[in-house]
């Protein structure tokens, strides 16, 4: 298709453009000074800009705990949904035949129930007399009165669940375009199912691996529904502290310096991993 | 047995995968039929239809819904119109600055809800908006999270898109209105309505940005955070198990007449 030259173009983004520029942009702008202002202030004084770089070194002191185990947390979900979601978005691609696009649907259709309603129901299933705990206390998987709310297990096993579909759809979407006859090229050639798929498919399926992995760890890291409802003050994770900082606390300026931070972080990670395997034409 | 087990295995373990997804769901529908017997809440008691019959009973929570809905209606329509318009230009226009734009789209997808939200408030806050917080600022923050879905969503519909169409209808002596009107809106319009639907449910279901931009407005993710602190009512369920029929409905609905489309012109 030719495309137009002229101002239309320019009229037609322009909203959107502004947009996004106005609050989003824009924003990060006032999140960094925020990040900088006095300590001291409140959010009932106002606060001073007194370039207290100080702030980002409180804030790692105080709050390394729950960054690191946001970004452990992230990684271990991102993994399971990765193994979990391969074998699923495989299937549909590669098992379903005409039932291809039903499954999809049926993929999506479970998380357009409230994110907040599903996970509140894995502390139904999780509970502590529920289906799930008496079976591995009687297969002494589980202590007598060991349980798992309350524990990283359920909080990743919450991540997993809720992020699933982002792992799925790009998965998906790569699989679905492998050419058949290479894999049937390399049994011909005499390898077993195995290292046909190691040699043939999952290299074919890596830019989907890439854009799920991101899609997943971005959210679960940054996530804490999943932290406060199905964990204890112990599984806390950092979105949580930067949340409860700017509502309950109204420290300001420690909320804005662990954002930042929880920020560059993640746009630092997502480079060298994207650089790493070498699958820049993603951004 | 063991043989059709070893050849079915991937089928077995994706449809198990699939299984798992829905556990949570088949709990949701379980327990908006629920009586709880004491103020444990994540446990089936007994059989009850009042949780249907009246779901106003939980206090709060309509108007909690309403104003989602409102919300959600509002920032779908506000991120639609611009999204479209932008997505128009992406594929259509030539300009400076592509590149760039790409990426100011690309981001907001990217970025941890938390972060966006934080630097939102603190815009809000060094404008001079704090004590303003309330139904505009989660409408901003709604269309502009909303946004980068709906220009991906029907750039992708439009780059498809076969403009010799246009040209016939341009050689029959349509006018641009009339072609844009009788011919590219409606091919386009599938994609269009798709973006919308995306974002109504991104907009319905928001917490984490809403909840730093809300001030006391309440939402329906809001009230559902709040009421689980002492446990939340069952009519919360009626609404989860609501959402998930009428979704099933879009989303097979569309499935079924993309089939009978595609049987027609086969």
């Amino acid at each position: 298709m030719t495309r137009r030259t002229g101002a239309v173009g320019y009229l037609l983004l322009l909203p959107a453009a502004l947009w996004l520029i106005v609050f989003f942009v824009v924003p990060f702008y006032s999140l960094l000074a925020t990040s900088l202002f006095d300590p001291a202030g409140s959010d009932f004084r106002g606060y001073e800009m007194t370039y207290a770089w100080g702030n980002y070194v409180d804030a790692v002191k105080e709050y390394w705990e729950p960054m690191l185990r946001a970004l452990w947390y992230g990684a271990l979900a991102t993994l399971f949904c990765l193994v979990l979601g391969y074998v699923l978005a495989y299937t549909i691609a590669f098992k379903a035949g005409r039932w291809k696009n039903l499954l999809l649907v049926l993929v999506i259709a479970p998380f357009f129930t409230s994110f907040l309603i599903r996970t509140l129901s894995w502390k139904l299933i999780l509970a502590d007399d529920g289906f799930v705990v008496n079976t591995l206390q009687t297969l002494h998987l589980l202590g007598e009165d060991g349980r798992l709310l309350a524990t990283p297990v359920a909080v990743i096993a919450g991540l997993t669940y809720n992020f699933l579909p982002f792992m799925v759809l790009p998965l998906f979407a790569s699989i679905d375009k492998i050419d058949h006859r290479l894999i049937e090229a390399s049994s011909d050639l005499y390898a077993n199912p195995v290292v046909g798929f190691f040699k043939v498919t999952w290299p074919l399926s890596l830019p989907g691996v890439v854009s799920g992995t991101l899609l997943t760890f971005i959210p679960a890291a940054g996530d804490f529904i999943n932290a406060q409802l199905l964990g204890s003050p112990n599984q806390r994770m950092v979105g949580g502290v930067i949340q409860s900082l700017f509502t309950d606390a109204g420290d300001y300026p420690a909320a804005a310096a662990l954002s930042m931070i929880m920020m560059v972080g993640i746009v630092a990670m997502v480079l060298v991993y994207v650089r790493r395997a070498g699958t820049e034409e993603l951004l | 047995m063991g043989r059709w087990i070893r050849e079915h295995l991937v089928l077995i373990l994706g449809l198990l995968v699939l299984a798992y997804t829905f556990v949570p769901i088949a709990v949701v529908v379980l327990m908006s039929f629920n009586d709880p017997a004491s103020r444990n809440v994540y446990r089936f008691d007994a059989f009850t239809l009042d949780n249907w019959t009246d779901p106003c009973a939980a206090e709060g929570m309509c108007a909690a819904l309403g104003k989602s809905i409102e919300i959600g209606l509002l920032a779908t329509l506000g991120a639609t119109i611009l999204g479209t318009l932008a997505a128009f230009a992406l594929v259509r226009y030539d300009f400076l600055g592509r590149s760039s734009t790409n990426l100011l789209i690309f981001l907001p997808m990217a970025s941890p809800e938390i972060v966006m939200g934080s630097s939102l408030l603190a815009l809000f806050v060094a404008a001079g908006q704090a004590g303003q917080l309330g139904f505009w600022t989660i409408l901003i923050a709604h269309v502009m999270f909303c946004l980068s879905f709906v220009v991906v969503t029907v750039r992708s519909r439009l780059a498809g898109f076969d403009d010799n169409l246009e040209q016939a209808a341009m050689d029959l002596y349509a006018t641009p209105a009339q072609t844009f009107w009788r011919v590219t809106f409606p091919l386009v319009f599938p994609g269009i309505l798709g973006a919308a639907l995306l974002s109504f449910s991104l907009s319905f279901d928001d917490f984490i940005i809403t909840n730093l931009n809300a001030g006391t407005t309440t939402t329906f993710p809001m009230y559902v955070w709040g009421a689980a602190q002492r446990g939340v009512p069952m009519q919360v369920n009626v609404v989860g198990t609501v959402m998930l029929l009428i979704s099933m409905v879009i989303v097979i609905g569309g499935e079924v007449n993309s089939r009978r489309r595609s049987a027609k012109l086969a």
